[in-house]
């Protein structure tokens, strides 16, 4: 990548990095070779030898409540993909007003979205639960995406990629064609926003993927859970019933496959945004 | 009971979100509505929250025979993060169930909160006649009123390897003496080999356990809560294990552990002092050792004679937010006394019915993994009537969690006299709590 000089790799860089590598990898190797291991294999053998039971394992995951787990991955699926789609649009409009248009309150608002970026999603389970129980919306799938809607972190990064991609030039150009608000941002906009939309959506399919004290607060029906709360779940089974250890590292795993592909997937735009980036400063 | 860390740390941080988050808020929850009318022909619809095994088959017995009333199960986490749910839908005014599977040590906690209903008027009257006293004692708080109807009873038993008992030619221990005894041998025999752990991590089995010895942690006179938790009764238990620890011929091992179920397994745990639903853990956790195990009622203290402890065991409650009590009542009855009832909790949803009447006709076969012991269930229904009566507390989740730290560092430090010093840190810290939580304390 670099142009410059071809430097020696410092030995003391390269080792942290190699650590880091380390550090993050490991627990991914073990979820894989753990997973492909038979519950009773599951803590007696080495534990990073792979074992020959994964398909076993998916089968009895399977076999959970006539395939309930498959039903957690779509679940989830629809609350990070429908949730990170509708808060990308959502940040993308946001940002873009605050970015080019002058109102009043907007430097207010601006500043309430900046605080809104320190507060943890976490904090505010407990409050949105009360809320949504005084309109007797708990455990339905609006309580776990209507919250997923609004990230002010989202609309942050949509503001700084409004005010440094799209030239106000180009927004008057479209004015003076005709064009009204609404086509503006879709027909103009929109389109030059893509890397930073996808920047977005990727960030907020991760969290809201990754969401755990949320849906576990709102949900009271296993149907609606996502895999995340479903896993937990399975290890929460009360004194009487045995943990199922190897049939939630395996359920671990097939969780993250989608998210990996995904990752793999928009890779490419990942790239540009970051090179973007660099050179707009 | 079995909790990852990161669970506790959950359920630890949820709730103390949730009480920052409520005190301010009015608890009209508890106030008593009434019955939502139905027309006549129209289907009542209930909620259940219950976490045993397919009880959604369990209930199917129940939708099928009763076309007016359908209960929709809803699975939750076992233990007490239904609990802590159920709280916060009753402080937050709405998203309780009309039914939830409550263990009988969480009922004080329920009962104080306004969680749940009072049914005493929408049972028959002979729904009391089918369980053992100690266990209706549970489910009425020693009141007047009646807050569920018993589910599961949990009643203390020995589990152990009868090859490893024959081979060493021990004989199976009905005192604690001969149980002290048992495990010297067996350790000497093996240095690796214990015939069970002291774990610090279940509150639940060492309360079960001091019960046996006729310790009762709380006790309610009328308004007023008494805490007898650092009593001579609870003294010697904790002694006893204490001393067994230090010995080194029990193991410190927490249960529930990796470890501890590869122990199981390889079979360097060759004993268990468990409930009545140790099987099904036994074969998820030590599938190699099937048909190697035996059960015999507990060790007594007194040479003898016969009384046991319990630990865990649940009911069904109708919850105070329920708009169709009478009918979650008539359900809940059902479930836990009828015929169909009863079979379809010990056979499809694979739990021990407290019911006394039906039980036995329900479960003729011994469990799987104990199938070269025909009379299991004929055990248990002996030791489940002479469970010893005891009283949880309105904060019992914050005694047990005094009794994790408490008793973890005394297992840690493997000294009789830290064991006894952490039974009064747990009382000083229940006492304490129920104070600051405004009750009335004697």
């Amino acid at each position: 990548m670099s142009t410059s000089t071809r430097e020696k790799p410092s030995i003391v860089g390269s080792g942290i990095l190699v650590v880091g590598a380390i550090y993050c990898l490991v627990p991914v190797v073990w979820v894989f070779m753990a997973s492909s291991k038979s519950p009773s294999d599951l803590f007696s053998t080495f534990t990073y030898a792979p074992g020959g039971s994964l398909f076993d394992n998916i089968a009895e995951l399977t076999d959970y409540r006539d395939g309930l787990f498959w039903r957690w991955m779509l679940n989830t699926g629809l609350y990070a993909g429908v949730g990170a789609a509708l808060s990308t649009l959502v940040s993308a409009m946001a940002g873009y007003a605050m970015a080019k248009y002058r109102f009043r309150g907007r430097t207010a608002i601006f500043n309430i979205l900046l605080a809104g970026v320190l507060v943890p999603g976490v904090v505010l389970a407990v409050p949105q639960y009360l809320l949504f129980a005084k309109l007797g919306m708990t455990n339905t799938y609006w309580s776990v995406l209507l919250p997923s809607l609004i990230s002010p972190y989202g609309i942050y990064l949509a503001r700084i990629y409004v005010s440094a991609a799209v030239p106000d030039e180009v927004i008057e150009a479209a004015r003076t064609d005709g064009a009204r608000d609404a086509r503006v941002f879709r027909s103009v906009v929109m389109p030059m926003m893509v890397p930073g939309l996808v920047t977005i959506f990727l960030f907020q399919f991760v969290a809201i993927w990754n969401n755990f004290l949320l849906p576990y607060v709102m949900l009271g029906d296993d149907r609606l859970f996502p895999v995340t709360v479903g896993l937990s779940s399975l290890l929460n089974q009360g004194a009487q019933q045995p943990a199922l250890y190897s049939v939630v590292v395996t359920g671990a795993l097939l969780s993250i496959l989608p998210l990996l592909a995904l990752f793999l997937l928009l890779q490419r735009f990942w790239q540009v945004d970051l090179a973007a980036g660099a050179v707009k400063s | 009971m079995r909790r990852t860390l990161r669970g506790s740390l959950v359920a630890l941080s949820v709730s103390a979100l949730f009480l920052t988050a409520c005190s301010g808020g009015s608890s009209d929850g508890a106030s008593g509505s009434q019955d939502e009318a139905t027309k006549p022909g129209e289907k009542v619809e209930l909620n259940f929250w219950a976490w045993a095994p397919e009880m959604d088959k369990t209930v199917e017995v129940w939708n099928e025979s009763h076309p007016d009333i359908h209960v929709t199960v809803n699975k939750q986490d076992g233990g007490d993060p239904a609990v802590t749910k159920l709280l916060t839908a009753t402080k937050a005014g709405s998203g309780a169930p009309d039914l939830m599977q409550a263990e009988y040590q969480a009922l004080p906690t329920m009962v104080a909160a306004g969680a749940l209903a009072d049914i005493k008027g929408d049972l028959s009257g002979e729904a009391q006649g089918h369980f053992a006293d100690g266990v209706w004692n549970a489910v009425t708080l020693g009141t007047d009123a009646v807050y569920a109807v018993p589910q599961d009873a949990a009643p203390l038993m020995f589990f152990y390897r009868s090859d490893v008992f024959d081979k060493l030619k021990i004989k199976v221990p009905t005192t604690w003496d001969e149980y002290a005894q048992a495990a010297r041998t067996i350790h000497k025999a093996d240095k690796k080999k214990y015939l069970g752990t002291f774990s610090a991590n279940d509150a639940g089995l060492f309360a079960g356990l001091t019960q046996q010895n006729g310790a009762s942690w709380w006790g309610i006179d009328g308004d007023a809560w008494s805490v007898n938790i650092d009593s001579d009764a609870s003294r010697k238990v904790a002694q006893y294990w204490g001393g067994l620890v230090e010995e080194g011929v029990i193991d410190n091992t927490p249960m529930y552990t990796p470890g501890w179920n590869s122990a199981l397994n390889k079979g360097t745990q060759v004993g268990w002092v468990s409930a009545v639903w140790a099987p099904g853990v036994l074969a998820g956790n030590a599938a190699d050792t099937k048909g190697k195990w035996k059960v015999a009622p507990m060790p007594q203290w007194t040479s003898g004679a016969n009384v046991s402890g319990s630990w865990g065991g649940s009911s069904t409650a109708v919850t105070s937010q329920s708009k169709h009590k009478a009918a979650a009542a008539e359900f809940a009855e059902w479930l836990n006394t009828s015929a169909d009832g009863v079979k379809a909790l010990a056979t499809i949803s694979n739990v021990y019915p407290a019911d006394q009447k039906n039980t036995a006709a329900a479960l003729t076969e011994p469990p799987a993994f104990f199938k070269d012991q025909p009379d299991f269930y004929e055990v248990a229904a002996k030791v489940a009537g002479t469970t010893a009566p005891f009283t949880y507390g309105p904060n019992t989740n914050v005694a047990y969690s005094a009794f994790n730290d408490a008793f973890g560092k005394a297992a840690q430090s493997k000294s009789a006299a830290a064991f006894t010093q952490a039974l009064t840190t747990m009382q000083t810290q229940t006492v304490e709590d129920l104070k600051s939580s405004g009750f009335t304390t004697k």
